[in-house]
């Protein structure tokens, strides 16, 4: 396999854990914007255990991603207090609280970074990300999982139904925090090198668009939006060059222009998510659209159970 | 002597921030709605600005326009940008499924909307900051030892202008009434006769208006635009009106105060690199200790302004 298809197939497996980690709160009806605060968190506790007493990769990762979940845990408390926007903003500033943090800190590279000598192949993320789906796909079917996706319709119907909200939700914030750390750590290994520059608000935003788009009623709606925006920008390759000069020309810029940069790939993200909001709020992949494809009779409607 | 020097470089600062501040909590405060392309429309007003006043309107048609021309339609750019928000952003948030999440819907496309202007920006015109061709920085005064620039009072000046206009638009116009109307109810707004469709664009004109004039005063204060330029001030405006108090004009006017005074005395006491984890903590703090903020009321949305 090519040095550059490896490439691909990490990143991707890495984003789909990492969609994962910003699924699970969200699936329980809290917007989390401070995904790119949790895996650094993870990063930067792999690369400096790597870096620094040279322990193996699992224990690097594992240490990574508890640290991500305890801290996901702890916040959690305080920071699920708070609803609707506010709950954007915190954790919001949460992770430019933990950028700010590694940024000031002398241990661990501050703006300089830190190179990873313990380096993964790309199986090991993939395979990594394989368990990750089956996790969450379990979770999901689990009563933990129907508790959850009860809170993110209803909340105070399910609190009515005697279900401890609160446990709920904190728990899926922590769980999303520790596979957030877990992307994370991945990360750190399989690039060899972390710098706060590549974990800014932008990441959060990329990640929480994959599994709006991708749809959050289903476990199917993350691996979906993720690998489809992982691997458009491969798809678009050839296209792009061209609509590239059109536009140059159309906005007057003459002469030859660069090769279209990451831009693009944002600028479809964008879009694509303006149209999905008006046509499709709910995301890709819904409930409803999964039952139609199994291609049998849908499951029995309310009335003739009742 | 320093100290007084960086306080009034704060009161500077703190102004930009004000405006954009007082442009998120307007959105806020009648609509319920965090609008993510502020910082957006911030940086249009200044990057359009810029490139009319080194090359000119497109397609050949003048060449390089005056600076205060070039901010002028620049933050005619921004204006329209907003409405287009709008139109593609909140006009959809009609509560049709019945999720928690539902109030994400426009924040989310306007999260879409930063990604494609931001972006679309770069690939037009590079990732580089420029230098904004304004007035010379040397206009300054020295009032008893303390350097004060002349661009920056006249910026001072409109802010104030601004904000005092704005609290009379929405407390005694008829437009304002609709708008707090819609704050307090919109289905019972809409009742009585309030055109949502027709008012809403009105906060949307009035956001693109603010950043616009914000993004004007930096680019003339601080002499250079970038593609990333809104990043920075808007996150720190998002700090001020949470600071504030979401929805209040006058605590986003505080709150825009507060987070350009704290970031000035950081960089002053401890340097520059501890200015967001100063910021940001301040944020976390507020949101942690009183959501609502230091002029806020305890829900947002509920007509106030």
């Amino acid at each position: 396999m090519s040095g550059y298809w490896a490439g691909i197939l990490s990143i991707l497996a890495i984003n789909v854990i990492f969609a994962y980690g910003i699924f699970l709160p969200v699936a329980t009806g809290q917007l989390n914007l401070g995904g790119a605060g949790f895996q650094a968190l993870g990063a930067y506790t792999a690369a400096y255990l790597s870096a620094m007493f040279d322990l193996p990769v699992p224990v690097t990762v594992g240490v990574g991603m508890v640290v991500a979940g305890v801290v996901g845990f702890l916040i959690a408390f305080p920071i699920l207090r708070t609803r609707g926007v506010y709950l954007v903003l915190a954790t919001f500033a949460f992770a430019e609280v933990v950028a700010g943090t590694i940024l000031n800190s002398e241990t661990l590279g501050g703006a300089m970074g830190m190179s990873v000598p313990a380096f993964i192949d790309w199986d090991v993320p993939v395979i990594v990300a394989a368990c990750v789906t089956l996790f969450v796909f379990y979770l999901m079917s689990t009563r933990f999982g129907l508790t959850m996706r009860a809170t993110h319709d209803d909340e105070v119907v399910t609190d009515l139904m005697g279900v401890n909200i609160r446990m709920v939700q904190v728990s899926a914030f922590a769980i999303g925090g520790a596979l957030a750390g877990l992307a994370g750590g991945l990360y750190a290994h399989s690039f060899s090198f972390v710098e706060i520059q590549s974990f800014n608000a932008l990441v959060s935003i990329y990640v929480l668009l994959y599994v709006l788009l991708g749809g959050t009623q289903t476990a199917w709606g993350p691996l979906a939006g993720a690998a489809f925006f992982t691997l458009l920008p491969e798809l678009l390759r050839t296209v792009l060059p061209q609509v590239k000069s059109f536009l140059a020309a159309l906005v007057g810029i003459e002469g030859p222009v660069g090769p279209p940069d990451d831009s693009w790939r944002f600028v479809i993200l964008g879009a694509l998510t303006i149209a999905m909001m008006v046509l499709r709020p709910e995301g890709l992949i819904t409930r409803t659209m999964l039952e139609r494809l199994r291609f049998r009779r849908p499951s029995p409607s309310k009335e003739q159970v009742a | 002597m320093l100290l007084i020097q960086q306080f009034v470089n704060s009161l500077m600062l703190g102004s930009v921030y004000v405006t954009v501040a007082v442009a998120f909590t307007l959105t806020i405060g009648v609509l319920n709605f965090l609008n993510f392309t502020i910082p957006t429309l911030f940086m249009l007003a200044g990057m359009i600005g810029w490139a009319l006043a080194y090359w000119g309107l497109p397609f050949g048609l003048s060449g390089p326009l005056p600076w205060p021309l070039a901010l002028f339609f620049g933050m005619c750019v921004s204006i329209l940008a907003s409405l287009l928000v709008e139109r593609f952003t909140f006009r959809y948030l009609k509560t049709k499924y019945g999720d928690s999440t539902e109030h994400a819907i426009p924040l989310v496309s306007s999260l879409g909307f930063l990604l494609v202007l931001e972006n679309l920006v770069r690939i037009g015109y590079g990732t580089d900051a420029q230098r904004f061709p304004g007035p010379s920085a040397d206009l300054t005064m020295s009032i008893g030892g303390i350097f004060v620039r002349i661009p920056q009072v006249v910026s001072l000046g409109i802010v104030v202008v601004i904000v005092v206009g704005l609290t009379w638009l929405l407390n005694r116009s008829r437009i304002g009434r609709g708008l707090r109307a819609i704050a307090e109810n919109p289905d019972a707004a809409n009742i009585l006769g309030v055109d949502t469709n027709r008012v809403v664009p009105v906060v949307f004109m009035l956001t693109g208006l603010l950043c616009g004039l914000a993004g004007a005063l930096f680019a003339v204060n601080y002499g250079e635009v970038s593609p990333q330029m809104g990043e920075d001030i808007g996150t720190k405006a998002i700090a001020g009106m949470v600071v504030g108090g979401l929805g209040s004009i006058w605590g986003a006017v505080l709150g825009g105060l507060i987070v350009g005074l704290t970031e000035m005395m950081t960089i002053h006491f401890f340097g520059a690199d501890t200015v967001q984890v100063a910021v940001w903590g301040l944020l976390l703090l507020t949101l942690l200790l009183r959501p609502q903020g230091l002029l806020g009321h305890h829900s947002i949305g509920k007509g106030k302004l």
